[in-house]
Formats: C-alpha cells, sequence, structure tokens
C-alpha cells in the first residue's frame, strides 16, 4: 500500500504517546501469560507435532491425550505425547491410531531423556519444513501473479454450512474476482472446546471449520487461481475456544488470513479473559510463523455501540491489538487491524465522518493491511438502499487505501449471501475502485474543516480512554464494561477451568521453537 | 377489491425479478430465463441484462406482466400493535396499572450469536434513535445477550419473576429458527411457565402471523423498535390483569 503523506495534520506526539500506553496495558498480561498454558494450546502443540484423528465418538486425538494428562498438562503435554513415540518406537500416524483406539499414553514409562529431545528436535524439524514450504509457495505464486494484485483486496464470504457447496461458491467469486474467501464458521462453534474431525456437511449459517475443510478450500482456490493467474487467499476464524489449534491447522493448511482478535473472546462470546489472553498470544506466534496475515474483530464495537460516539473505542482496541500482536512476535505487515463503516446513514455529514476515522486509522497505521468492514447495522430489507451505502463504503475505501476490503451484500439483514449477491457487490467494488483510483493522492482536507477535527478529536479520545484503561489494569477494564459496553468478571465466561500456570519443567519444543523462529526474547 | 402490480398505469401487472440459473450465459440461457418467467404464469416477460456468474451460472434481471389479481378485501392480518405509544407513554402506562416495575428478558437464543437485534430492543442506547428497554425507567430490563439456551432462558425468567420474555432469532438458514422457537414454547409449558409469561419473538424472518402459528403472543419483524415491543408487552399484560 503506498504510503501517503498525512492529510489530517494528526499530532505525531499524541500517537507515540498512545501506542506508549498500549505498551503499559498490555505488559502486566504478557507476564501471566509467560507463565500460563491451556488445554487448546497444550493440542495446537500435540497438532503441530503430528497428533490427528479421532476416536469412535469423534474425540479429537489432542483431546484424548490432553484429557489423559490431567493436571499434568500444567508440564506440557508434548512430553507425554512424544515419549509415547519414543518408547513404542512408533511414527505419529501409528501411534494417533493407536491412541483413537483407546490406548492411554500416560502410563507409558519414561524414556531416556536425550531420545525424547532427539525425536521432538525432529518432529519440529518436520513441522518447520512444511511451515517454511507454505510461505515459500505463497511468496513464490504472489511474485509469479504480481500484476494481477490489487488494492483494496477484496474479501467476501461464503457460509453454505457445506463445504462442498461453499467451493462452489467460492469458485465463482474468485472468477467474478474476490482475492480473498472466508469460509464462515457454523454457528456456536467459538464454543466447542475441541475442534471436529473430517469434512462436513452440516452447519448453520456457515460450515464447520476442521482441517479436512481447510484443505478442500485450499485445493479449490489453489485450482482457480493457477487458471486465473491471480492468487486468492483463504481465510478461516482464529477465535473461541480453540484459537491456537485453528491456528495451528491454518499453519499447516496454509491459510493466508485468520480472524484473530485479543480480545473478542471475552468480550462477544464471554470466554475467560485468562484464558483468551493467553490462547491469543499462542495463536498470534502461529500465524506470524507461518506468515497468516491476522484481521482484528474492532468492527464488532460498533454493532453493539453507536459508531460516531464510540468511535475512539475501535482506535483503542486497534492500538491494543497492535500490542498484543508485537508481543507475539508479529511483523506489522502482517496485522489487519479491523474497523467498520456503520455509523448511522441519516446522520448529515455521516460520510465525512466515515473518511475521517479510515484516513485517520491508515495514518496511524501506515504499513498495517487494515480490514475494513461494511455497513451491517443499518442495513434493512430495502436493498436498493443497501446497494448505495455499499457504493458509499467502497468509495471510502479506496480512496483511504483501505488493504482489505470485506464487500458489503445488498441483501445483508434477509440471508446468507445468494450467488448474485456476491456478483453484485463485487461488480460495484470493482466499479468504484476503478474509477476514483488516483483520486487518494489527488485529495488533501482543508485546514480546521470537519474530517481533520473530527480525527483529532478521535485520537483525543482515544488517548483518554487507554489512560483510565492503563489505570485501571486492563482485567478491571473489561470488568467494569469499559469496552464495548459488555461487563465480563475476572472469573467469569467459558474456559476458566482449561488454564493452568505452568509447572516448574514445563516444556513445549513448539513454543521453543516459535520463540526462536520469531526472535522473541523472554 | 381486485388489486394488480403498478407500473406506470393501473392495473399494467408490471414486476420487476431478478434471479440466477444454473446454465451457461448466452442467447440461450436469455431464452431459457425468459421462459422460465413466462412459466411462472408471467406474460410478456423480457430478459434486460444476463452476466455469467462463472461458467455455470448465469444472472438475469428481468421484467414482466401478470394477470394475476388479488381479492384485497379478503386479506386478513393483525399486526401485533396498530399504534406505539413513546418511551414516556410506556412508562406512565405502566406506573398507572401495575403500580411497580415490570421485568422483562431479552435473548438470542439457541446457537444464534448474533446480537445485533436484541440489542437493537434492550440497550439503553437503542437503534436509530429510538431508545431500548433499559432505558424505561419502569422497566427492569435483562438482556442476557446471545447463545443463550432456552433452559437457561426460562431458568432465568423463574428466577427473576419475570413479566415478559423477548427472544430475538436472527439466523434462519434451514428453518433452524423454527425448531429453536417451538421447542423453547415445548418447554415452557412442560414448566408450566407459558400463562405467566408473555412471549414475543423478533427477527428479519419473523412476523405476527408466524409467531401465533408457533404459539407466541406476538412477533415483530424488521424496523420494529422498542416502544412497539413495550406497547404490546404492557397492554397484554394489563388485559390478562384486567381478566383475573
Amino acid at each position: 500500500m503506498p504510503a501517503t503523506k498525512s492529510k489530517l495534520g494528526l499530532s505525531k506526539q499524541k500517537i507515540a504517546g498512545a501506542r506508549a500506553l498500549a505498551a503499559k496495558i498490555a505488559a502486566p498480561v504478557q507476564k501471566y501469560i509467560e507463565k500460563h498454558t491451556t488445554v487448546t494450546v497444550e493440542r495446537a502443540t500435540l497438532r503441530l507435532l503430528g497428533a490427528d484423528g479421532a476416536d469412535k465418538d469423534g474425540v479429537p486425538v489432542p483431546n484424548i491425550v490432553v484429557s489423559q494428562c490431567g493436571e499434568a498438562a500444567a508440564g506440557g503435554a508434548a512430553r507425554t505425547y512424544i515419549n509415547a513415540l519414543v518408547k513404542r518406537s512408533s511414527t505419529t500416524e501409528q501411534l494417533n491410531e493407536e491412541i483413537a483406539a483407546g490406548l492411554d499414553i500416560t502410563g507409558i514409562p519414561a524414556a531416556d531423556e536425550k531420545q525424547v529431545k532427539a525425536r521432538a528436535a525432529d518432529l519440529v524439524e518436520r513441522l518447520d519444513a512444511r511451515i517454511s514450504g507454505n510461505v515459500k509457495y505463497r511468496r513464490e505464486r504472489l511474485a509469479e501473479w504480481k500484476e494481477a494484485e490489487k488494492s483494496p483486496l477484496i474479501y467476501v464470504i461464503v457460509a453454505t454450512g457445506n463445504i462442498y457447496e461453499d467451493v462452489k461458491q467460492a469458485r465463482a467469486a474468485a472468477l467474478q474476482g474476490a482475492d480473498i474467501v472466508a469460509v464462515i464458521r457454523t454457528t456456536a462453534q467459538s464454543l466447542l472446546d475441541y475442534v471436529p474431525y473430517g469434512a462436513t456437511t452440516e452447519g448453520f449459517g456457515g460450515t464447520f471449520a476442521t482441517q479436512e475443510n481447510f484443505r478442500i478450500m485450499r485445493k479449490a482456490l489453489d485450482e482457480v487461481a493457477a487458471q486465473e493467474k491471480r492468487y486468492i487467499r483463504l481465510v478461516n476464524y482464529c477465535s473461541g475456544l480453540c484459537m491456537p489449534e485453528i491456528a495451528a491447522m491454518g499453519a499447516l493448511e496454509r491459510l493466508d488470513m485468520m480472524l484473530n482478535d485479543s480480545m473478542y473472546g471475552i468480550l462477544f462470546r464471554d470466554i475467560n479473559m485468562y484464558r483468551t489472553f493467553t490462547d491469543q498470544h499462542f495463536s498470534r506466534m502461529i500465524n506470524a510463523a507461518a506468515d497468516i496475515t491476522i484481521n482484528t474483530g474492532e468492527d464488532n464495537y460498533l454493532t453493539t455501540s453507536d459508531a460516531i460516539e464510540k468511535a475512539h473505542t475501535v482506535l483503542a482496541s486497534q492500538f491494543i491489538n497492535e500490542r498484543f500482536a508485537a508481543n507475539a512476535g508479529m511483523p506489522e505487515r502482517l496485522m489487519g487491524l479491523g474497523h467498520a463503516f456503520e455509523m448511522n446513514p441519516s446522520t448529515k455529514n455521516g460520510f465525512l465522518y466515515e473518511y475521517a476515522q479510515a484516513q485517520m486509522a491508515r495514518e496511524i497505521f501506515p504499513v498495517h493491511p487494515l480490514k475494513y468492514m461494511p455497513p451491517t447495522k443499518f442495513m434493512t430489507g430495502d436493498v436498493f438502499k443497501g446497494y448505495a451505502m455499499n457504493t458509499m463504503f467502497n468509495f471510502v475505501s479506496k480512496a483511504t487505501n483501505q488493504s482489505i476490503e470485506l464487500l458489503g451484500m445488498l441483501t445483508e439483514a434477509i440471508h446468507t449471501p445468494y450467488l448474485q449477491d456476491r456478483y453484485l457487490a463485487i461488480a460495484n467494488a470493482r466499479y468504484v475502485h476503478e474509477n476514483i483510483a488516483d483520486f487518494s493522492s489527488e485529495i488533501e482536507f482543508r485546514k480546521g474543516g470537519i474530517i481533520r477535527r473530527r480525527a483529532a478529536q478521535v485520537l483525543d479520545e482515544t488517548a483518554a480512554m487507554l489512560r483510565e484503561v492503563e489505570k485501571a489494569g486492563i482485567f478491571d477494564a473489561i470488568a467494569k464494561g469499559m469496552f464495548a459496553e459488555v461487563k465480563r468478571p475476572k472469573d467469569g465466561g467459558k474456559g476458566l477451568d482449561g488454564v493452568f500456570e505452568k509447572a516448574r519443567g514445563y516444556w513445549n519444543p513448539v513454543e521453543v521453537y516459535l520463540r526462536r523462529k520469531l526472535k522473541i526474547s523472554r | 377489491m381486485f388489486i394488480k402490480p403498478y407500473g406506470d398505469t393501473l392495473d399494467d401487472g408490471a414486476v420487476q425479478l431478478s434471479f440466477t440459473l444454473p446454465v451457461c450465459c448466452g442467447g440461450r440461457a436469455k431464452e431459457g430465463a425468459r421462459q422460465y418467467v413466462l412459466k411462472l404464469g408471467f406474460k410478456h416477460a423480457e430478459i434486460v441484462h444476463a452476466h455469467p456468474l462463472s461458467p455455470e451460472f448465469t444472472f438475469f434481471v428481468a421484467y414482466a406482466k401478470t394477470d394475476v389479481a388479488l381479492d384485497y378485501s379478503k386479506v386478513e392480518y393483525a399486526e401485533a400493535v396498530d399504534k406505539s405509544m413513546n418511551m414516556t407513554q410506556v412508562d406512565e402506562f405502566i406506573k398507572e396499572h401495575f403500580k411497580r416495575k415490570l421485568v422483562i428478558l431479552g435473548a438470542c437464543t439457541g446457537t444464534d450469536a448474533h446480537t445485533v437485534g436484541i440489542d437493537a430492543i434492550m440497550n439503553m442506547k437503542g437503534y436509530d434513535h429510538h431508545f431500548g428497554l433499559e432505558r424505561y425507567t419502569m422497566i427492569d430490563a435483562y438482556n442476557l445477550g446471545s447463545q443463550v439456551p432456552n433452559e437457561k432462558l426460562l431458568e432465568q425468567a423463574k428466577r427473576l419473576k419475570a413479566d415478559a420474555v423477548l427472544v430475538s432469532q436472527i439466523v434462519t438458514q434451514k428453518d433452524v429458527h423454527i425448531h429453536n422457537l417451538t421447542n423453547l414454547i415445548e418447554l415452557a409449558e412442560a414448566e408450566k411457565l407459558r400463562d405467566k409469561l408473555v412471549m414475543v419473538i423478533g427477527g428479519p424472518r419473523v412476523n405476527n402471523k408466524l409467531a401465533k402459528e408457533l404459539g407466541y403472543d406476538a412477533g415483530f419483524g424488521p424496523g420494529t423498535f422498542a416502544e412497539d415491543v413495550a406497547t404490546f408487552v404492557v397492554k397484554k399484560l394489563a388485559r390478562t390483569l384486567l381478566k383475573k
């Protein structure tokens, strides 16, 4: 994305001040994270080492192993799994089958430490080869088809519930010009404390995220990409109770983007805050290692709160997400910070406020691949009005050089998109993007005008909010309802019983590998 | 009184359609689409736009005319409320008729994770400059959020001695909302709660007719504000109170 000169005249000092506050806010959380692990961090570790498959009741092998470990998972489940591999001289495939058939691996006597470490090194090497291979493949394709790369990237959603039906819709969308396809997850998967196994054809409002489904869609998109000579990115949801496991599956199957927010699960899915903070860190290390762009979920703040009054909560959350991502070794070029076009369309000068907000995000986060979300809250059954609103959204998106544009659907408030809805959305976006291609470099904003004043005001309000959060501490700030007007008690929400303080001698070879690869110091 | 769609002349029966067919775009596809519209019973079908969505699918925009007329005098439909009171009037109405605050619970139930509907009705801020029930001084409003199991909703209704529950359903794929709403009514009846509660549903694919069919007191679709729901609930409760 082109680095544009400031049009808003925002104070660099104030921006740096807000960043410093975000670092202070994240610091105590980071301390907590370093000392803890969770059941899903352990399961993600096992998956990356090779644990896969499920028993006859559909319980995934990683879940079986972590359940078998019980409290001992606090010492790291990898040791138990690798120990079993060494003692039984098995391949991961053989051991997975035996575990699925009922083998308890916790009772196996301890193998020689050197052999365990050597086996771990082999498994990590295999993992690195797979991840690096995926990164290399993606980079080569992107380089090969560079001319086809446009900005913003056009992002659409498929959500049939059936992975094979999703494939048809995704293929059609890619042929029409979509650059990014997200497969929406079935409702409530975020609250499952396991990842289902195999290909699935039943889901409500979306399709189960499974490793096999990832593989099926990846293959389909690679085929269209080869045909179109344009790399098509695949997205899924790295959120909920299995955040790190989804990241692991995405890293293995070459997903390109993941919805991955540091606080979304706490605020909008009532997942325990300690669980979410610990999980987001591990998942972001995996995403960063696999060169996967994350998309944060700030748009959600505006569906529960007013987009004009609460605009600063979006910017505050972007600063916090940025810091947590940096703590996980993620480079800025992978931080797709989110925001949205959600103001009431009957607001006088609403377009100017939207423009100011989007331009502000672009200037404060110049190299970040910003993810811009379309109107949803004020979409009605009036598809014609909705189409007009989406045109305004497309305009702001292009005019402010957003990176990832999730297209609005004219039938947003009615049903999951029909094939033609997606086509109409892409046609609209392409028309606007092309028609105002160089608008951004032509336009400047009047000093003291509405747009500059609005951006400065939001930045000031953001700094004030971050100061308050820093004073309260983020755990208490969330408990008091300072984000999204949602109150979440520290010991409330789902998944707290799956959080462990790391035992003395905790061992996780994948974590060691990730930290080394991402150059994160302890 | 017989009616037909109005394009630019009374009773011309003009209708605008758009749809996709699973065929490759071309002259034959357009003719196929035209014949299909005729098969729907329209006259003078015209395909004004055809565009390929992929090699296997084509999108069409069609204009057509129909001879079919409807006897409007035979159409029956009752809205849940004819004329809504505003927030102040609702609060006054409660003071006058109940002499206590009313307790109203709201939730998006089942596996549905969308809070946008229930938030629009419940939240202090409301929606499009219409305050939500949390702002009403005579209403104790509890927004339980999304993905609330039916059992939990009824348990909370019992615990908080609710006068009314509002259920929002946004996801309607494969009629999941119908199954979930039916289940809630059955549970409420089994728990002997149905007669003690005013039960209202809302959502993009919900209307008053559907609500009645499923055994609810009322249903509200798109464009509903908190005061519409509040008006229905307080009037319904007042009527029940008078009967006792």
